[in-house]
């Protein structure tokens, strides 16, 4: 039949889809996002694999040699061409120390924008969808939620927990206890930014076809409405990423993140900052570069993203 | 007008009472004395004001629906037309439960549904489904046709097998004529008259018996008005269906209405059979409305102007909401709302003029 043959030829796969799509059309053309993505993806790979590419372990100690410490990069004169960036105070090679330490930097930011998502998405559908008094609740929780920085909600709960279960304790629940801190303090951006979507949503008249149908509240919310908001939780979903890696490395440059034996980006560039004015400045300031350029290229691509999802910008 | 109003005749009037006694024996849906109004004021501490030194609570309300009873009947197409904003859509959307009303009761099929939970309704959600206005807006557009429709399949018959509901899947959209092998399309790749096709396909995918239908066309290209109007028709004939048609479009009316509900200001002004209708208007505001279709010997028009502007829903007038318009409007009209009467023909007009016999 000829109507089968057409829609035989038609009806695209998802990677034909894809290859014809606005999306990749436009990271085509645009050379900060094709760029930004080649570093991103180099970073990410670089710490998915630091066991393998790391010359040194920093978490084991019998590898770390005290007599090679505060060592300088290879382009300066004294350097030992074992530790390529150098040594920290400690004696641990910088590059391992790095590469490990934007493994702990990365975990810590995806898994605490991962609890922000779940938290903040379920409250704003809810807020958005059933509106009325679980509005009002949700949406003022956010705003006490908001009206304290995140650092200070991290200070704080991050103080309780060292002293009621001891600094040992904290150290080695550091990671999941700073992905629930975080997660914790900005699931709010999701909130609100869920609710604004799910509210222009709803008055749409799928959601009405569905009600009439006599779909439960739930299905509704998480079939219906939630994939058409996804776009703007992608944008925010970037931004977030770099904001909680940034707030990692601030809590572990107060002392209370990371600590110093399982370093993230914040605790070596803090480690360092001791030995600043002695002249060892690569401790501080190479993985404080590596932090700037992570986050850098994660806002970049966000950037990227937001304009090709405005649907103001482009329809489809 | 002439008076030659039968309605004091005592024959003539038992007679069309008995005739409307017959064909009602069992009416699908019966709406009783419905009210729905809005707030306008939002949550409790916006309605706190201050007023002469005192604290209080003031609330404003939009009377959308003040006070309808309307019986459909069984395989019928009820057509409920108005103008903007007198309340047909809120009508329609309090009928299929997605507004509840404020006060009054709906019965289906002899059974109260509007004071149901959304578990109890579940049963009537299969016999009664709803067709849109905009079919820009009514399908999902993250899900593919056959997703669209095999939802309400799966929800409402749990049991069936994959191959069944694939079936009636298949049958549902041969019967509106969309290709069955489209399925795997989207919404968006579809043209507006095929997407309202794709809507009632969802709507008589689970075998419903009544529809409620909310401007189904009127956001359609002309050409494609009649296709969709013809496809209803059609859809009602094979499957016995039962309508309840919301419109502003009185050629629309004349075409596919068994009986034509009139509204103006929440409140049906009056309720006949098409054809009586439009041959024989009873109620002043009925008479503006049908005046206003353009004719094509229409050299000499006769349209009768309305003075002034609907009133604001917000403070309901006193008396008959159409009073300040009508041009036979005298005291009584101003303080005394008219019911609904049974005159010659089948109609029932909510009209103190008709009543007493001067219109």
């Amino acid at each position: 039949m000829r109507e089968n043959a057409m829609s035989d030829t038609i009806v695209p796969g998802r990677w034909a889809r894809f290859r014809d799509s606005y999306l990749l059309y436009s990271f085509k053309r645009d050379l900060v996002a094709q760029l930004s993505l080649v570093l991103f993806a180099m970073l990410i790979f670089a710490a998915v694999f630091a066991p393998w590419l790391a010359p040194a372990n920093p978490y084991d100690l019998a590898q770390i040699d005290i007599m090679a410490s505060e060592l300088p990069p290879f382009w300066i004169d004294g350097a030992d061409p074992q530790y390529l960036m150098g040594t920290d105070a400690q004696g641990r090679d910088l590059l391992s120390t790095i590469l490990y330490g934007l493994r702990v930097s990365l975990i810590i930011g995806f898994g605490a924008v991962l609890m922000q998502a779940v938290i903040g998405v379920s409250f704003g559908l809810m807020a958005g969808y059933l509106g009325g008094r679980v509005d009002a609740f949700l949406m003022r929780l956010a705003d006490i939620q908001l009206s304290f920085s995140t650092l200070m909600v991290a200070i704080i709960v991050g103080a309780l927990v060292k002293a009621i279960f001891g600094g040992a304790t904290f150290s080695e629940y550091a990671v999941p206890l700073l992905v629930l801190i975080i997660g914790l303090a900005e699931w709010p951006q999701y909130a609100r930014t869920v609710r604004a979507s799910v509210l222009a949503e709803r008055s749409k008249e799928y959601v009405d076809a569905a009600r009439v149908m006599g779909l439960k509240s739930r299905r509704i919310m998480f079939r219906h409405i939630l994939p058409n908001t996804l776009s703007p939780i992608f944008v925010i979903s970037t931004v977030q990423v770099a904001n909680a890696i940034i707030s990692e490395a601030a809590l572990s440059f107060l002392g209370l993140g990371m600590p110093e034996t399982h370093p993230s980006l914040g605790s070596l560039i803090k480690s360092g900052f001791d030995y600043i004015q002695s002249g060892s400045w690569w401790i501080t300031l190479i993985p404080g570069a590596v932090l700037v350029i992570l986050v850098l290229v994660i806002n970049l691509l966000g950037d990227w993203l937001r304009d090709v999802l405005n649907p103001r910008l482009y329809k489809g | 007008m002439t008076a030659a109003v039968s309605q004091h005749d005592p024959k003539a009037s038992a007679a069309t009472a008995d005739s409307r006694e017959q064909d009602n024996a069992a009416p699908l849906m019966e709406i009783r004395n419905l009210y729905k109004r809005f707030s306008l004021s939002g949550d409790f501490l916006e309605q706190l004001k201050f007023k002469g030194g005192k604290l209080v609570r003031e609330q404003e309300h939009v009377h959308a629906i003040n006070g309808i009873d309307i019986d459909i009947r069984r395989g019928e197409a009820l057509c409920v037309v108005g103008e903007s904003g007198c309340g047909k859509s809120t009508v329609a959307r309090t009928v299929m439960g997605l507004l509840s009303p404020s006060k009054g009761e709906i019965h289906y099929d002899g059974q109260r549904i509007d004071h149901l939970s959304a578990k109890e309704l579940l049963p009537f959600r299969r016999r009664m489904q709803m067709i849109f206005q905009n079919p820009y807006a009514s399908l999902n557009p993250r899900m593919t046709i056959q997703q669209t429709l095999e939802e309400p399949i799966r929800l409402h018959h749990p049991d069936w097998s994959k191959e069944r509901v694939r079936d009636q899947v298949r049958d549902v959209m041969d019967s509106v004529g969309i290709d069955p092998d489209w399925g795997s399309r989207f919404g968006h790749e579809f043209s507006g008259g095929q997407r309202q096709r794709i809507a009632i396909a969802r709507a008589l995918a689970v075998d419903p018996e009544f529809i409620v239908a909310d401007e189904p066309i009127s956001a359609l290209d002309v050409s494609i008005q009649a296709q969709v109007l013809n496809l209803m028709m059609e859809a009602q004939q094979q499957r016995n269906l039962t309508y309840l048609f919301i419109t502003h479009d009185l050629a629309v009316v004349e075409h596919f209405g068994t009986r034509v509900a009139v509204m103006y200001l929440g409140m049906v002004c009056e309720i006949a059979p098409t054809g009586t209708l439009f041959a024989k208007p009873r109620h002043p505001y009925t008479q503006a409305l049908l005046s206003a279709i353009p004719r094509l010997e229409d050299d000499r028009p006769q349209h009768i102007r309305l003075q002034g502007e609907v009133p604001t829903p917000v403070n309901l007038p006193p008396g008959c909401v159409f009073h300040g318009r009508c041009p036979h409007a005298n005291e009584r009209c101003r303080q005394e709302v008219p019911a609904l009467i049974d005159v010659e023909g089948g109609a029932r007009v909510a009209c103190h003029g008709v009543e007493e016999g001067r219109l």
